[in-house]
């Protein structure tokens, strides 16, 4: 073996070190994230909740004969007034399978209240997570309170997702930072005039420790995949066979021979 | 005392009817005087116009009884309620403890007669004996196992067999006065007519399951024939710990003190009885009498008295003490069975995080008990009522509902009015506005159709027809049309977004 050749391993350590870059399945992911969306639609809260599912799966125990069957933690979801008047309420025939039936839902009339709720949750260690959504940019939500949040949720190990329904991205110590838009959906299978399995714009604008982008996201069949941005055009690719006449895939982007080469 | 003051004066208890007034009870001067129970007021008015009236209190009555069943368990291992004026002891084997049984009966009459209640005593092998001897027989009568109940109780009226008002009636028309008549008639026949007689009765009741409503099934209770199930009264002791103070305490951080002392105290109560407390209410007396009183429940049965301090705490806020309050009593008026755990529980929630029953306390105690809900599904159709919300910890019994698939994420509270844009009314949206921003209807799928709860509404609710629909930017909905065009239940259907799918 020369040194020149490179197991899988080191070619995706390579990668991951050069790029740093978010991609869905990550172990460590950060405990705080920040989600801003809009209310004209359910797009926040629909990637806060395919963010916690894809971290819920990747955190979880290995199989073995001590792992637990199924996770039975309850899921708290806190919205305060405005964001129900905006947003609506979560439903529970909507909902994500494995949530339907774990679900605790607090609805706080102030945002201080709201504030307080999430605390709880994050202290309270019999929870899978904590889905926060808060409207616009209230006065008590400032840096002091998402610090609090950050360090309740690092101390003991919950992670919060927190949905900002039309406000400004003012100081936080959010670890992640997303803006959500929906996206246009696949088209089904069998009825391409219906709406599809719900994909999701979703930018990365500030984050510690990974670099920004752009992914159009989907949670699909168990698991959340991403598409670059950059690798998707504007239109609907999936209008026409994907590369019409000719049979080889076009070596876009990086191959594994230039990884190995650097 | 009976028959001195103020019951010298004919005096009746009256509940209030829809005819009136109607008298609940009398006492012996109103008896003397001419009214009886379940006369109405006005006629008894007539007879006896100085006659003195009280309102009745049932529930108060039956309390009392409750107390009386409890204390009466100094003469029998246990006993029984018998509404609305009687208990019932088992004195097997007791007895000989007072002197015999005619002793032991003196003795009821003499502690009675010492709390001022007048009172019929008997003593019988069965609950129905006794109640007969004691309602219509002779005072104090003593009857035993050995002697023949037959004959002994031969003599009395039928109503002796504690039987309804109707069944009473038929046995009078029927010529069936007396327990005797029955008896013989049931276990006799000794010739043709009194067989026919007896089938005639066996058929009239054939049907009546209940014993107070069947004859002769009172009749086999009453000779110890078949078994008569009594329920036994047991007292039950709430928790209770309080403080009397010696300075009244005017200020916060003391009756934070008293408060924490008191939780030990209910911890280490409920701990012996191996409970935990549901509901606690804690009572502070003022100087001045006034008594004020939080009330407090808990998700979980807990007996942990930081944890029972904490929540206290928030309610404590706007008491106003006065001029000080001199007793703190803090009692479980709820409670549930909590078994036993290992202690040391405070120093591992604060390094381990709190359990899911303490953080739903808090959260529903600073933000009110609705608003911690858990969302079930419901059974039936229509959207909004497919869902109930329910306290987070209680486990919600299974509801059978047909999958349904492509529901919405989000629904709104109130669905919402939008003016649509379509080829046909009967077809496809094409654009629609909400919220004073249009929307391009780039695919849909439907509709499907949901009928109303016909047997919930009236018959002019109309239908739904519901749409999934994405938009240009891919956001997603779930609209519908109220109603189709002629079906008679009003002019053009209106379109209304109820909910936002993720």
């Amino acid at each position: 073996m020369s040194a020149h050749t490179l197991s899988a391993e080191e070619i995706a350590a390579i990668s991951k070190a050069r790029e740093g870059r978010w991609q869905p399945g990550l172990r460590d992911q950060p405990l705080h994230s920040e989600i801003f969306a809009s209310a004209r639609d359910a797009s926040g809260a629909g990637l806060a909740l395919a963010l916690a599912r894809d971290a819920l799966e990747a955190t979880a125990q290995p199989e073995g004969p001590l792992a637990e069957a199924d996770d039975r933690r309850h899921v708290l979801w806190v919205q305060d007034a405005r964001a129900v008047q905006m947003g609506g309420r979560p439903y529970v025939h909507g909902l994500p399978e494995e949530f339907r039936e774990r679900l605790i839902h607090v609805e706080a009339h102030k945002p201080e209240d709201a504030l307080f709720a999430l605390e709880e949750g994050l202290k309270c260690r019999d929870l899978a997570c904590v889905i926060g959504e808060i409207a616009g940019n209230p006065r008590v939500l400032d840096f002091t309170a998402s610090r609090r949040l950050s360090l309740a949720a690092e101390k003991h190990g919950i992670a919060l997702w927190l949905v900002r329904i039309e406000a400004e991205a003012d100081l936080s110590s959010a670890r992640m930072r997303w803006r959500a838009r929906p996206a246009v959906s696949k088209p089904p299978l069998w009825n391409a005039d219906a709406p599809g399995v719900p994909a999701w714009q979703a930018e990365l604008f500030r984050a510690r420790g990974h670099a920004p982008g752009q992914w159009t996201l989907t949670y699909d069949k168990g698991r959340l995949s991403a598409r670059s941005a950059s690798q998707v055009p504007g239109t609907l690719e999936h209008a026409a066979p994907p590369y019409p006449g000719r049979l080889v895939r076009p070596t876009v982007g990086r191959s594994l021979a230039a990884v190995a080469r650097a | 005392m009976p028959g001195e003051g103020a019951d010298a004066d004919p005096t009746v208890l009256i509940t209030e009817t829809a005819h009136g007034p109607r008298i609940h009870a009398v006492n012996r001067a109103g008896q003397e005087a001419g009214a009886m129970a379940g006369m109405m007021l006005a006629d008894a008015r007539t007879v006896c116009p100085s006659i003195q009236t009280a309102p009745a209190d049932p529930a108060g009555d039956l309390a009392c009884l409750e107390k009386l069943a409890v204390w009466a368990q100094r003469w029998g291992p246990w006993s029984a309620l018998d509404p609305p004026d009687g208990v019932l002891v088992d004195t097997t084997a007791a007895a000989h403890l007072f002197g015999g049984e005619t002793r032991l009966l003196a003795d009821v009459e003499a502690a009675f007669a010492a709390r001022g209640y007048a009172v019929r005593t008997s003593i019988a092998p069965t609950a129905g004996a006794a109640w007969a001897l004691a309602h219509y027989g002779p005072p104090r009568s003593i009857l035993s196992a050995n002697d023949n109940m037959n004959r002994a109780l031969a003599e009395l009226p039928v109503a002796a067999l504690r039987l309804d008002d109707d069944v009473l009636t038929v046995l009078r028309r029927l010529g069936l006065k007396r327990l005797g008549d029955l008896a013989d008639i049931t276990t006799g026949a000794v010739n043709r007519s009194e067989e026919a007689a007896r089938d005639a009765l066996h058929r009239r009741f054939r049907n009546r399951k209940s014993p107070s409503a069947n004859p002769l099934i009172r009749l086999d209770q009453l000779l110890g024939r078949v078994p008569e199930p009594l329920l036994p009264v047991i007292p039950q002791q709430m928790p209770l710990v309080q403080r009397r103070l010696m300075e009244p305490l005017r200020h916060r951080s003391l009756l934070d003190r008293v408060l924490a002392d008191l939780a030990e105290d209910m911890t280490r109560e409920l701990e012996g009885r191996g409970e935990g407390a549901r509901r606690l209410e804690l009572g502070l007396w003022r100087v001045d009498g006034e008594v004020i009183v939080r009330r407090l429940e808990l998700a979980a049965a807990t007996r942990d008295a930081t944890h029972i301090t904490r929540l206290f705490e928030e309610k404590l806020d706007n008491i106003d003490a006065g001029f000080g309050i001199e007793t703190v009593r803090l009692r479980a008026s709820w409670a549930e069975p909590l078994a036993a755990e290992q202690g040391d529980v405070e120093a591992a929630a604060e390094r381990h995080g709190t359990s899911l029953a303490a953080c739903i306390d808090r959260l529903s105690v600073r933000l009110g008990p609705d608003a911690v809900r858990r969302p079930v599904p419901h059974a039936s159709h229509l959207p909004e009522r497919a869902q109930s919300w329910h306290p987070p910890l209680e486990g919600a019994w299974p509801v059978q509902t047909e999958p349904v698939r492509d529901r919405p994420l989000k629904l709104l509270d109130q669905p919402e009015r939008i003016a649509v844009l379509y080829a046909s009314p009967d077809g496809y949206p094409q654009r629609f506005r909400w919220r004073g921003q249009v929307h391009e209807v780039m695919r849909v799928e439907g509709p499907e159709r949901i009928a109303p709860e016909w047997w919930r509404v009236r018959s002019t609710v109309r239908l739904r027809d519901y749409y999934r629909i994405e938009d240009a930017d891919g956001a997603r909905y779930w609209i519908y049309r109220h109603g189709i065009v002629g079906d008679g239940r009003g002019g053009m259907p209106d379109w209304f977004l109820q909910g936002l799918s993720a």
